[in-house]
């Protein structure tokens, strides 16, 4: 029951039958895609060779657009992204099978001078938007507002304006690609706003901000209450086989969704009251 | 040699590489002496594949570029003019995808020019420096700085530049640091070496006769360097330049550190902006091969590829001067 994965993309898939032990796997994997999951499955494949010194798993990072294209052309056995790949151009989504790992919750990050803890979703898209554009209007100080965003095709980019702007373009700004650096430009600069995943707010160096009352919490996110999280979705093309399946397993066992994901600031799937599908539409599970 | 035995020690020592060497040693004796005429053939062959490959390589990638950077314009149907004359670029819109480049355009040529006009005049007083000045001295100094600066990447200095640079720039001149500026600054130290080492070639190689015939004259030595030496090294001193010009266009990860990467045309030096190096490498990874964004991303290789083959003209331009 633990590890069952309810999964929409209809992957069935039998858990219970062994969490690792048992036969022991063989064979050579390669993983690509999403920089964002890179640090987790790069852990978790850690543990899983510990486990099964047999086989070899290499993890690499490039983007969920390189993942998905590659496992798409077979070129990697498992392709990570952080958005669905019905939502990509050109990925024969119906060849692939999503298997949902992890969910992260992602909210806008101010830097701590700006002096607000909550905002309005309306007040945000106008933040975004460039129609507000000093933090006074929103009961901040007097601080001129400085975005910095995502690239253009960037998952969290996506994730972001689907769920926090209600679909709204952001107005032009500062553009970086990396959370860290995103998370040091807010720290530096007054007035600054961005948007990070809840694993970069670990200190006060930035300001995680409230959307409508509802803190940007693991607890809220998994309830349904915060809007803006994401799947963190392994494709394999076609139903998995052989190592592949065994480390798809691995990913969704009680050791990585209940200890690793936790250690890595991601939230389990599997304690998630509430699913979604591509279209976005949010159903309780 | 028939009395050397084998015993562990001496194969542990290494002896049993020297046997072999040996007899490999009579081999080659025995085979060298067979046709003098095959080693030439052999030799020739060797360096004729050496170009061959090169060239080829050269001519593949420039088909490849050309066959997937025009794809968004015959497959995808993006209007060439508006690739590169339009300032929106928005292809994420999927009820009016934008791709207009003209500010990534803008922002490759600015930073490039700009930092030319900073590390020309340094590299090129570098360089009369190190050969008129201070032949000995100077150069045991400055060479091996210069050296230095090739050798840390580029990385390095972006990552130098977010730190110190950015904030800098941000409390002392204004605005948000992420500016033209910075990634002037950054870039002009970056191609200092290329502008350096060139420049001091083209002035070390300049016949001695000339500096005499100057001084016999009763020129002064800054009359020399000003009216003899720089006017006879100009070609190639313009060359160096725009080989560092070449340098600083191609350049992606310390300017893309550096300069903000905002999509619009800059206003002012303190203006963030974006030049085609960023916009690619920050949005390659993201898109899906196939893609109209990721073929956009090929066709800015493109405009990339083209203007160092205008750069190159530019060059073979400048030598073929010199030689006159």
């Amino acid at each position: 029951m633990m590890f069952v994965t309810a999964c929409g993309g209809g992957t069935s898939k039998d858990n219970t039958k062994s969490n690792n032990g048992g036969k022991e796997v063989s064979g050579s994997l390669v993983v690509s895609g999403s920089s964002a999951m890179q640090p987790l499955v790069a852990a978790a494949a850690e543990e899983f060779m510990a486990n099964n010194p047999k086989a070899d798993i290499q993890v690499n990072a490039g983007g969920s657009g390189t993942g998905l294209s590659q496992v798409a052309e077979g070129s990697v056995q498992i392709g990570n992204s952080d958005v669905f790949a019905e939502e990509k151009e050109g990925i024969p989504a119906n060849q692939l099978v999503d298997h949902k790992v992890a969910v992260v919750g992602i909210t806008a990050a101010v830097n701590p001078k700006v002096g607000i803890k909550d905002i309005s979703k309306d007040n945000l898209i106008k933040v975004f938007t460039g129609k507000i554009t000093n933090w006074k209007d929103v009961g901040g100080k007097d601080q001129k507002i400085v975005l910095v965003n995502r690239p253009d095709a960037s998952g969290t980019r996506a994730v972001f304006n689907k769920f926090g702007l209600n679909g709204a373009t952001p107005a032009e700004g500062i553009t970086e690609d990396s959370s860290n650096t995103v998370k040091k430009i807010v720290n530096e600069t007054d007035g600054a706003v961005g948007y990070l995943a809840f694993s970069y707010f670990t200190d006060e160096k930035v300001t995680p901000l409230s959307i409508d009352g509802v803190e940007p919490t693991d607890e809220n996110v998994q309830s349904g209450k915060f809007p803006i999280w994401a799947y963190e979705h392994s494709y394999t093309k076609g139903e998995p086989s052989g190592a592949a399946k065994a480390f798809l397993d691995y990913l969704m066992s009680d050791n990585v969704q209940n200890k690793l994901l936790k250690q890595q600031g991601y939230l389990p799937v599997t304690k998630m009251t509430v699913q979604r599908d591509a279209k976005g539409n949010q159903t309780k599970k | 040699m028939s009395e050397y035995t084998f015993t562990p020690y001496n194969v542990i020592r290494g002896d049993w590489c020297i046997m072999e060497k040996m007899v490999s040693a009579k081999d080659r004796l025995l085979k060298s002496g067979n046709n003098r005429m095959d080693g030439e053939l052999r030799g020739k062959i060797l360096v004729i594949l050496c170009a061959v490959i090169m060239i080829s390589a050269t001519i593949a990638i420039t088909i490849f570029l050309g066959t997937k950077g025009l794809q968004s314009f015959i497959k995808n149907g993006v209007s060439l003019i508006e690739f590169i004359t339009s300032t929106n670029w928005n292809p994420t819109n999927q009820a009016k995808p934008e791709y207009g480049t003209l500010p990534f355009i803008f922002g490759s040529f600015a930073v490039t020019f700009l930092s030319a006009l900073v590390a020309a005049p340094l590299g090129i007083g570098g360089a009369i420096f190190m050969t008129e000045i201070a032949p000995s001295w100077g150069r045991n100094i400055l060479q091996p700085v210069i050296e230095l600066l090739v050798g840390i990447p580029s990385v390095v200095y972006g990552f130098i530049g977010l730190s110190v640079l950015v904030p800098f720039i941000r409390e002392n001149v204004g605005g948000l640091g992420f500016s033209l500026l910075s990634g002037t600054i950054v870039l002009s130290v970056m191609i200092l070496p290329t502008v350096t080492t060139i420049a001091t070639d083209s002035m070390s190689s300049l016949p001695k006769t000339l500096r005499e015939g100057s001084y016999a004259l009763g020129a002064t030595r800054w009359q020399t360097i000003r009216k003899v030496l720089i006017p006879a090294a100009l070609p190639t001193l313009l060359t160096a330049i725009v080989l560092g010009m070449a340098r600083a266009f191609g350049e992606a990860l310390a300017v893309q550190m550096v300069i903000g990467n905002v999509k619009d045309l800059p206003s002012s030096l303190l203006d963030a902006s974006a030049t085609l190096t960023t916009i690619i490498t920050l949005n390659m990874g993201h898109t899906t091969y196939g893609s109209v964004e990721n073929n956009t991303l090929w066709s800015m290789g493109l405009i990339l590829l083209v203007m160092s083959f205008a750069f190159i003209l530019l060059i073979r331009y400048l030598s073929s001067r010199r030689k006159m």
